[in-house]
This record gives C-alpha cells, structure tokens and sequence, in this order.
C-alpha cells in the first residue's frame, strides 16, 4: 500500500504552514521571525517552513531549561521513569503517523520506519525508563567508621545536535538518557530533516514537563555553535562528521565540559567462504546481509560499505548477491514495498554520484547501478541513486571515503589474516560485520578487529542495551545502554565518618 | 607556505562577501564525509584548533586551508580547487552565500 503524502487530503499527518520551536513546553516563533522552507526528497517538494533561529533563540530555550532543571533533577527514578514510559506509549500510539512523517521528511522508506525507527525510538524511551528505575548508587566500607557513599546528580542542561539520517531515532538515543539521568535538554535537528522531530514533540508536549525536552531549529553555525560552545550547557552529545566532531570537542574543553561524539566510519563487512558450505537459510541471511549496504539508502555512519569476500566463493556468492540487489525495490519511500527510497538532499545526491565517477576513474569495476535513478511523474525531481557496486581494492578512494550513499566497494581477501588486515586498514572504527560458520573464527575476528561494534552473522541491529559507539576517529563515548546514565551524571560521593576520635593531628 | 590549493573565481567573490560580511578572517578545514558530504568547513579564522595531525594545504586570499593529515594520506590527492555550489552548509561551517557553500574538486590534472 502507499500512504498519502503528509499534508494532502486523506493523508494520516497534518501539516501546519509553519513550525515554530519547542521551548518551555510552548511553541515560540523564531526571534527574528524567519523560516525556511523544508523539502522532502521524495519529491523535492516543499512539505512545510520550520524556523530558522538564531542564537537569541538558543538562549530561550536555555532559559526554560535551567528553570526546569532543579524540579526535574530531583524527581525520583519513579516519577522519571513514568514520563520516559509515557512519551514511549504515546509515540507507539501514533506509530504509523510518525512513520510517516519521518520517511516524508528524510526520503527513508516507509517499511523501514514502520519496522525498525519508531520502535526502536519506543523501546529506547522504555529501556532507560527501565534502567533509571533499576539504578543503584554505590557505598564501600573504607574501615569500620568510614563510610563512602556514591550518589548519580543530574549534569543539569545538556546540548545534544542530531544528524539527518535517522532523526527521530538520534534523537531518541539522545534524549531517553539525558532525560533518564534527570538532565533538562536543548536539541538541534540536522538542518535537512528539521520537520519529523517537531511531529513527535506535538505527540509527547502533554506528557513532557515544560522545559525538559526544548527543539531549536536553524543553521548549524550559528545556532549550532551558539548551543555546543555555551557556558549554560554541563554537557555537549553530538552526531555528525569529523571535523564537526572535533569542533565541538574544541568547544567543550574550553567550556571544560564532556562531550560525546559518534561520527563516520566505512565499515568491512567480511564473508569467510564457510558461509557457502550449504545451500541454507543461513547462505541467506549472509546475502541480505551484504545488501543490508542499502538500508536507509546507505545514510548510515554504521553502513556496511566494505564487502570483503573470500576469493574463493567470490563469483558465486556475489552472484547471489548481485541478483538480490537487482531485485530492491527503489521509488516513493511512503509505498510499503519500496525498500530504497531518496537521499537527503540534492548535495548528498550530487556527492554520492560524483563519487562513483571517483571509482570509475580510478579503475573501479561497476557491477550493478552506476548513477541516479530516475523515475516519472512527481517523482521525477526526487532525488534517487540506483543501487550500486563497485569491485576494486582498498587502496581506492571509495574504499577510504565515506559516501555515505547506496554504494557499495566489494573486494576479496585470501585467509583470515588478509581479512584482518583489510578490515583495520581505515581511519574509521565504528562498525563491522563478520559471517562465518566458525565460531572461534567469528570470536578471533570480532576481538582483533578495530571498531566499537562488531556485528557477527547479523548486521544493522540497533536494540537498547547493546552499547554502540566508535573506535579511532569514528568517536568517543556509546551510547545505547545503561552506561549512558554514567555520560549523564556526576558523581557525588560523601565520605562520611562514623567515629567522634579526632584525627589527633592538631 | 605549500600551494596544493587554488580557488575558482566564484569561490573568491564568496569569501570576499563573507569577509566583508562578518568583518574577520576565515579559515577552510577539509571534512571527511559522513553526513557532512567531504565539503570544506569554512570557520571564522581561528575557530578551528589545528595542531601537528593537520597539513596545511595552502592559502587562499589569505585564508589558510587544511586537511587532517591521515585523511590527506588516505585520499592521496595532490592538489584541490576550491568552488561554491548551490547548496546549503554542512555542521557548523558558515555558508558560501545565500543557498550556497564551499566545495573542493580535484584539479582538472588528475584523475578524481
């Protein structure tokens, strides 16, 4: 089935003319009274204006968050936990209307929000609900009269900037632990999907103290940099690129403040040849596991963009491979059986074609795609790139750069050591997969190689409670899990003496 | 001062307008990719704290260009043309002008 676009007659989302930003629990127009308009990529269209702020907008949201601080803070794990159990049921009772939304806004398909991004963003909320509430503080007996207790004391304000590719789930990963942790939040969406977020505050504002949870929208380096560089904020949560990363590292220490960034990566996903020993359901999930490559259009920092293939089940297995990627469904990300839907925008599109002329030039092999897809009719000025798979080596730009597209760069490898090597030899250190039938080789490769997440005959999962985060210059912190209310807290520790000897010092 | 930077006539009337604009100096920092789309940052100069993992790749109208060094060794390019295209700007990097922003091409000598 395919879902009315948001905003036309019959569709499950109403569209307002305009958004202003979510500020102390009330929507505030922008200072200066500007908006921009937002498209969906589907299309090229414009869906709706959002507003464009400027740090005077910044400093209100930070105003309703620092008077919202001290009552939220010293709210008890119970009272926490049910606003974070709260916002999750009332998102997953408007599961399909955010679904629809979020995959309007940012050109993913619909299937994949229905299936895996609002869940997830449900379950989030529920995990650290669940994990404030378990949450214990520490105390060690240092001899028989002294006593040191550990408390867990909310940071206070924090500043959390979220990335374009999955908006209403960086969010999520963001906010249900600050909040969890009993900290007050100022979000900046990515500039490109601006929209879908301020739907799911329409969905949770009633559930959600005013001040809490506070979205300002506008340019990164105005708005951005007046939220990561301010004095008013404990703690700065990013998720974006590199140099951005390193930037708000920079701002952070002079402010002496934590900062937590997830940035890129070029991930190995590595098929050792046992994975062909029989014709399985396993052989399968290996195959859709290669091709997971263009799940969210390959908008992921995680994206499996390096296959490396044993060189001796390379012709058969990629075989396989190339007539499922043949098979995707590419078009209107709101048709339930699209499975590859548009890229964010026409920079990404205009990036990622570039860099597969990048491959070409330096000997790069096409398999399958090559370029844009086009379709007809209001698709027509979407903006949509054929699946794609170039064979070459690692010593290629598209094997070193991220594209951040729905491109693939396949190449073999000889044994385990070669793998490795492969498989370690990028600045990244986010992501990686490994398929195998050998589980002491699966344990082997997953311990040697370099990245924060190894997913082992699976790819792309994202449940709470598996910490995720980067190696290298693909970040520093997780997030995801438990530990998260640790990036989200002091400590304060009282060390407390039961004896009234004096020290007999003085 | 090494010159593997040169800038297209349009890429030196935008940072003319922005330095008359913003009334300071400017900087351009070669991203890596991501969601960022491996576009120059261009920061106020000074913003960004380059250290010994930085290469300096040259000066344009006396605004200094870098690219981390791994990076520069990872995509092997020896020189770069920096343009403006339409487009917005990407993280906290200032933009080129209204609907436009900085971009680095390979010089036309060399393949990529």
């Amino acid at each position: 089935m395919q879902y009315v676009a948001p905003g036309q007659p019959g569709s499950i989302v109403t569209v307002a003319s305009r958004y202003e930003n979510f500020i102390g629990g009330k929507w505030l127009a922008p200072t200066e009274g500007r908006y921009r308009v937002d498209l969906t990529p589907a299309t090229a269209q414009p869906i709706t204006e959002v507003a464009d702020s400027t740090p005077a907008d910044i400093e209100l949201a930070l105003d309703a968050a620092h008077a919202a601080k001290d009552a939220w803070g010293a709210a008890s794990a119970t009272v926490r936990a049910a606003v974070l159990n709260a916002i999750a049921d009332a998102i997953e009772q408007n599961t399909e209307m955010l679904a629809v939304a979020e995959s309007w806004d940012n050109g993913k398909p619909v299937r994949e929000t229905l299936g895996a991004d609002i869940p997830l963003v449900v379950d989030h909320f529920r995990y650290f609900a669940a994990a404030a509430r378990a949450e214990e503080g520490r105390s060690t007996e240092i001899d028989k009269d002294t006593v040191a207790y550990h408390f867990r004391e909310p940071l206070g304000v924090v500043g959390q900037i979220i990335p374009f590719n999955f908006p209403l789930l960086m969010a999520a990963w963001k906010l249900a632990p600050a909040l969890a942790a009993g900290n007050c939040s100022v979000m900046k969406p990515a500039s490109p999907t601006p929209w879908s977020i301020l739907k799911l505050m329409e969905v949770i504002e009633g559930v959600v103290p005013p001040g809490v949870i506070n979205v300002v929208n506008g340019p990164g380096a105005e708005i951005g940099k007046a939220l990561a560089s301010n004095s008013r904020i404990a703690k700065i949560g990013f998720t974006g690129e590199t140099v951005t990363g390193r930037l708000i590292m920079q701002y952070a220490a002079r402010n002496i403040i934590p900062s937590t960034v997830e940035l890129g990566g070029k991930s190995p996903n590595i098929f050792f040849n046992d994975v062909m020993a029989t014709d399985d359901s396993f052989l399968d999930k290996a195959v859709e596991g290669l091709v997971l490559y263009a799940f969210n259009k390959g908008e992921v920092c995680t994206c499996p963009s390096r296959a490396l293939i044993q060189a001796d089940i390379y012709d058969e297995f990629m075989d396989r491979c190339l007539k499922r990627i043949a098979a995707i469904k590419q078009g209107n990300p709101l048709d339930t059986a699209t499975q590859l839907g548009a890229q964010v925008s026409a920079q990404q599109l205009n990036k990622i074609v570039s860099y597969i002329g990048i491959g070409r030039d330096e000997g790069a092999e096409v398999l399958i795609g090559g370029g844009r897809a086009r379709f007809d009719g209001e698709l027509a000025d979407g903006y949509y790139v054929q699946p794609t798979v170039l064979k070459g080596n690692n010593h290629m730009r598209v094997f070193q750069e991220e594209i951040f597209g729905p491109v693939l760069a396949v190449t073999t490898f000889t044994d385990e050591a070669d793998a490795l090597a492969i498989a370690n030899d990028t600045l990244y250190g986010l992501g990686a997969g490994v398929w195998t039938r050998d589980g002491n080789r699966a344990y082997r490769m997953g311990r040697a190689i370099k990245a924060g997440r190894v997913w082992t005959n699976c790819y792309h999962q994202y449940p709470a409670g598996a910490a995720f985060g980067g190696y290298k210059v693909s970040g520093i912190g997780r997030e995801n899990h438990r530990m998260m209310l640790d990036h989200y807290s002091q400590t304060k520790n009282l060390l407390v003496s039961y004896s009234a000897q004096p020290l007999g010092l003085f | 001062m090494p010159v593997r930077i040169v800038a297209t006539p349009a890429a030196r009337e935008a940072i003319a307008r922005l330095r008359a604009a913003r009334g300071g100096g400017l900087m351009f920092v070669q991203s890596a990719g991501c969601c960022a789309g491996s576009v120059p940052m261009c920061f106020p100069d000074g913003e960004f704290l380059v250290g010994a993992g930085d290469e300096l790749l040259g000066e344009v109208d006396g605004c200094r260009c870098y690219i981390d060094k791994r990076l520069d060794a990872a995509w092997g390019k020896s020189s770069f043309v920096l343009d403006v295209e339409p487009g917005e700007p990407e993280g906290l990097s200032l933009s080129a002008g209204e609907h436009l922003r900085f971009v680095t091409r390979a010089a036309a000598t060399e393949a990529g």
